[in-house]
């Protein structure tokens, strides 16, 4: 009897050769063949005209077969890089060029491409070019872009790239009416996706064939397939994209085409020979891209019980040099701000504006961080002034289970409406509870505070759009060995989907696990695809792989039926087996997959009896109408609109009193993404999730100067976690709570690890020390400066509590120092 | 302007290998694309992040901050050799798959060798031991849970107390 998959802690068969070093990275690739190496000349200036670039000398080096600049580009290759995702709103969308021309707006920028016999030689020769450059003020960090002294782009008056409002109700009136009103200004600060593996290409031209093919460390393969074409003025059937492994991904390699991803393919056309570029670290920190970025000032009206009546936040977004793609991080910030809540009214407004940094692209959780930690700040914030147990404003404000579908009223990053699918919130937050123990925590702080020990507890919850549109596909094909071959177009970054579909076939087909091959991001096995991006595969390709494979099911069982003479209601697919259900006639899969496909010629014993004399009725075509040979099933999933994940998180912290540090004591996460395919992997992204959430929260940030050079491009400098700054043991809940939009009920789960974590640390941390918490990430240094900022004399403290028109009905005094935010 | 090279004979995983490179060849690059050992891998090329951790003489070391030159007369064992002769995983390897130890597994060859060291000096490391053992390679997947149950069951696997699923009991490295 097979074993149902879907649901099972499956281990992983993609291990099998990565544990061997066996695993096929973009660098991988080709290692033993004639391969030539890139490098690129990149822009050690934030801005900057180029007067002149001067190469002479730089094919001197032995070695080097070609150094372009712009001026060696022509047709597509030489108008700017596309610009992904427009949207009206988007009125100053700008794109780099593959190569600079003229100007250069970000250190990291690249401006001349040389290939050479290797990369260390490649590197000698970019070090002969010699730039002179003209200098322009740098716009650096959202107070300059905003106060626009100075210009990013001669033509975006004010640096703003695109302005957008959205308003469900009347905010302003519901704040004008509301009892208590409250103001807060919000930071958030830089950080990056960060993948181990960095970037890279490599592109094999056939001289013979008129063919490319190009191995990109990307999450979209289709994307760039596309894209390479249009650049290249090649057609489409002429291109083939090969994602290999990735080693890792977390938003970054969505975006595309980089520069080097045409360049390295138009180098290996130009040269006839194959081209490979793989950055170095110190390239990923200043020319792949980063996010986060935001300050928002929200303004909210509330009642006596801490429900929200109206919300008006403006926010503005550090987007970088560029555009490419276009506003969806700050849209996806407007919406999910509004997490698991339903305010009475609300609006929106914000600014994405220009700097001369790196560009602003998604890094998991995409705009979702930001919005979390914005409307958490003012959940906290309300609670403080009602005086109010944190838990008990955000129940009230939550939407209830009976109000789903929920309308809010606004357009979404896909241009759909803001609508959530299915939720149980009020369920996640007393399970949150149980978990870190909420209830008892205050006699922990007491006891704490008797060692002289100072403690905090926070909580923050999200809800996340997943399973984003258009569509995946996924192709489906029993082989005569009974092996079946999976293909699906998104890409894989390590999230294991070549076991997840696997179980998901292995269950609709009826056939064991391990006869399931699956292939991810290969346009040659299925050219219609989208990408890994909005925690959709698990989502998107699940629900096209299980459609493709009941189709495939259905044509199993229809030549089954044939052969054993049956009807197709009395037959079982059990490992493998077809078979009539009380009976011992059985026919095994591969034997079907023979008979699919009617043959003239036997290659084995296995087709002599598919051939012309063993099978087959002379009174009908061998292939009957509206059917196809092969024993194959292809489908789409498409879906109206995302589907809404959930989530919640609280952490107990302890800050040291004299040096500020912050530890982790206790960390639990109740999340509900839906029916779950395989717990192990869905856990793994939890505690991934939560890892990188703890960087970005305490450690992590892109430190730059003011003429915009990144002081800390290195891993030694850029503040990663290792296994000592992550919570030893993490408490994981599940709810599952299934989406009604797809066939197998899932909901994403990839990012939901990192988007409430500026949230509830700052939470926690202000919980600790009552001092409002503002800015993130937080360091121990900028605790210790809060602390001295906050320190006061104790008869000016006491004049300013007195002096404070509070509407809170009792107060704790612990928290009296919490009124930076004005009440009114 | 050539470059001047040097004959280096490497021994790698047990086999005694002959090259050429330049005096400034990294042993990284070395090892994966003069030898196509591309099982080691680089991530950052300022020996922070540890993925191209291989062992020299025993010895976890970064190879992105070696000269291919420098590990001459040396024993070097990168991840293909922790795997048996009979291609059977051995026990940190086996560990990992068991305990979901990786995601991507651009950064698990550095861990592999690092644990393999680690426990042939303390094979019965206690949590805290073990997570001491993996402080200094960066995981952006897996948060590190995982890997410091794969520390330990790997050395359950090493000492013949756990059962390993598959009937592995891989290649002990020198």
């Amino acid at each position: 009897m097979t074993t149902k998959m879907f649901g099972e802690k499956v281990q992983r068969v993609e291990d099998q050769r990565f544990l061997r070093g066996k695993g096929r990275y973009v660098d991988d690739v080709l290692v033993g063949h004639d391969v030539l190496h890139a490098a690129v000349l990149r822009s050690p200036h934030a801005h900057a005209r180029i007067v002149d670039i001067d190469v002479s000398g730089v094919l001197d080096v032995d070695g080097v077969l070609l150094v372009w600049t712009h001026d060696d580009l022509t047709g597509a290759m030489a108008e700017p890089l596309p610009l992904l995702i427009p949207h009206p709103q988007l009125t100053h969308g700008r794109t780099q060029y593959a190569l600079a021309k003229d100007e250069v707006n970000y250190v990291g920028e690249a401006i001349a491409f040389v290939v050479a016999t290797d990369r260390y030689v490649a590197e000698d020769a970019v070090s002969r070019i010699r730039v002179e450059y003209e200098f322009l003020p740098p716009v650096v960090g959202l107070q300059a872009a905003r106060g626009a002294a100075h210009l990013v782009h001669d033509d975006v008056p004010g640096n703003v790239a695109a302005r957008l409002e959205q308003e469900n109700g009347d905010a302003r009136a519901a704040l004008d009416a509301a009892p208590h009103t409250l103001r807060l200004n919000l930071d958030i600060e830089r950080s990056a996706s960060m993948p181990m593996e960095g970037r890279g290409t490599v592109a094999r031209w056939d001289t013979d064939t008129g063919r490319l093919t190009v191995w990109t460390s990307t999450q979209t393969s289709t994307g760039v397939r596309a894209a390479v074409a249009a650049k290249l003025g090649l057609d489409l059937a002429q291109v083939e994209v090969v994602t290999p492994d990735v080693g890792g991904g977390f938003g970054v390699k969505i975006n595309h085409p980089w520069p080097e991803e045409v360049l390295v393919p138009l180098a290996a056309r130009a040269l006839g020979r194959p081209v490979k570029f793989t950055e170095d670290r110190r390239e990923h920190f200043i020319s792949a891209a980063h996010e986060r970025a935001q300050v928002h000032r929200v303004e909210v009206g509330y009642d006596d019980e801490g429900r929200i009546l109206g919300l008006d936040v403006h926010f503005w977004h550090d987007n970088g040099a560029y555009t490419p793609y276009g506003i969806v991080l700050p849209i996806i910030t407007s919406t999910q701000l509004l997490g698991p809540y339903k305010p009475g009214a609300y609006r929106v407004v914000f600014e994405s504006l220009y700097t001369n940094t790196v560009m602003v692209t998604p890094y998991r959780g995409a705009g979702r961080p930001q919005g979390c930690y914005v409307m958490e700040r003012t959940m906290d914030a309300i609670a403080a002034a009602l005086g109010k147990d944190r838990t008990e404003v955000r129940s009230v404000n939550f939407i209830q289970p009976d109000e789903f579908p929920y309308d809010h009223g606004l357009i979404f990053q896909d241009g759909r409406e803001l609508e959530y699918d299915s939720g149980d919130y009020p369920a996640s937050l007393a399970k949150l509870k149980t978990l870190i123990g909420w209830d008892e925590f205050p006699a922990f702080r007491d006891e704490m505070a008797g060692e002289g020990r100072r403690v905090g507890i926070g909580l923050a919850c999200y809800v996340e759009g997943t399973g984003v549109g258009p569509y995946e596909g996924a192709h489906v094909q029993i082989e005569t060995s009974g092996m079946v071959k999976v293909a699906t177009g998104l890409t894989t970054q390590g999230q294991g989907h070549a076991t997840v579909f696997a179980q998901i076939v292995a269950d609709a087909l009826g056939v064991p696990f391990e006869s399931v091959e699956v292939v991810t991001g290969d346009t040659r096995r299925m050219p219609y695809a989208v990408g890994t991006y909005a925690s959709r595969a698990a989502v998107m390709s699940g629900s096209a792989v299980h459609l493709a494979a009941l189709r495939a099911r259905e044509k199993v069982l229809k030549i089954a039926a044939e052969a054993l003479e049956a009807a197709e209601e009395d037959l079982d697919i059990v490992d493998g087996v077809v078979s009539v259900r009380g009976t011992d006639a059985s026919i095994d899969l591969g034997t079907v997959a023979v008979l699919s496909n009617p043959l003239r010629y036997a290659f084995d014993e296995a087709s002599k009896a598919a051939t012309q004399f063993s099978v087959g009725d002379p009174g009908k075509a061998p292939v009957p109408e509206d059917e196809e040979p092969g024993l194959e099933g292809k489908d789409f999933y498409s879906p109206e609109r995302s589907t809404f994940a959930s989530g919640m998180h609280a952490v107990i912290v302890e800050t040291d009193p004299d040096t500020a540090e912050i530890r982790i004591l206790k960390y639990a996460v109740v999340h509900d993404c839906g029916r779950l395919i395989n717990p192990m992997i869905v856990e793994g992204q939890i505690q991934g999730g939560v890892a990188q959430g703890v960087g970005g929260a305490l450690l992590e940030r892109m430190a730059y100067d003011e003429n915009g050079q990144l002081l800390n491009a290195s891993f030694m400098d850029f503040l990663m976690p290792y296994v000592t700054e992550v919570p030893a043991h993490i408490d994981i809940d599940h709810l599952e709570t299934p989406s009604p939009l797809n066939p197998l009920g899932i909901k994403g789960a990839g990012e939901a690890g990192v988007i409430p974590s500026a949230a509830v640390f700052a939470s926690a941390i202000e919980d600790a020390e009552g001092i409002p918490i503002t800015a993130m990430p937080i360091s121990p240094s900028e605790l210790f400066a809060l602390r001295q900022q906050h320190a006061v004399p104790p008869e000016t403290a006491a004049r300013k509590t007195a002096a404070r028109k509070t509407p809170a009905k009792k107060p704790p005094a612990k928290k009296a120092t919490r009124a930076r935010k004005e009440t009114s | 302007m050539s470059e001047e090279l040097l004959d280096v004979r490497l021994t790698v995983n047990g086999v005694v290998r002959e090259l050429r490179v330049p005096a400034r060849r990294l042993l990284s690059d070395a090892l994966r694309h003069d030898l196509a050992l591309t099982g080691t891998h680089v991530g950052c090329e300022h020996g922070v992040c540890g993925a191209c951790t291989v062992l020299v003489d025993g010895r976890p070391m970064r190879s992105c901050l070696m000269f291919a030159v420098s590990a001459v007369d040396s024993e070097i064992t990168t991840v293909e050799g922790l795997t048996g002769s009979d291609g059977s995983l051995g026990p940190v390897q086996q560990a990992f798959a068991e305990c979901h130890g990786l995601q991507c597994g651009f950064c698990t060859p550095g861990f592999l060798t690092t644990i393999t060291a680690g426990l042939r000096d303390n094979p019965e490391p206690s949590e805290d031991e073990a997570r001491e053992m993996v402080a200094g390679n960066l995981c952006r997947c897996t948060g590190y849970a995982n890997i410091v149950k794969s520390v330990l069951r790997a050395a359950a696997l090493r000492d013949g107390s756990g059962t390993p699923s598959s009937g592995t009991e891989g290649a002990e490295v020198p």
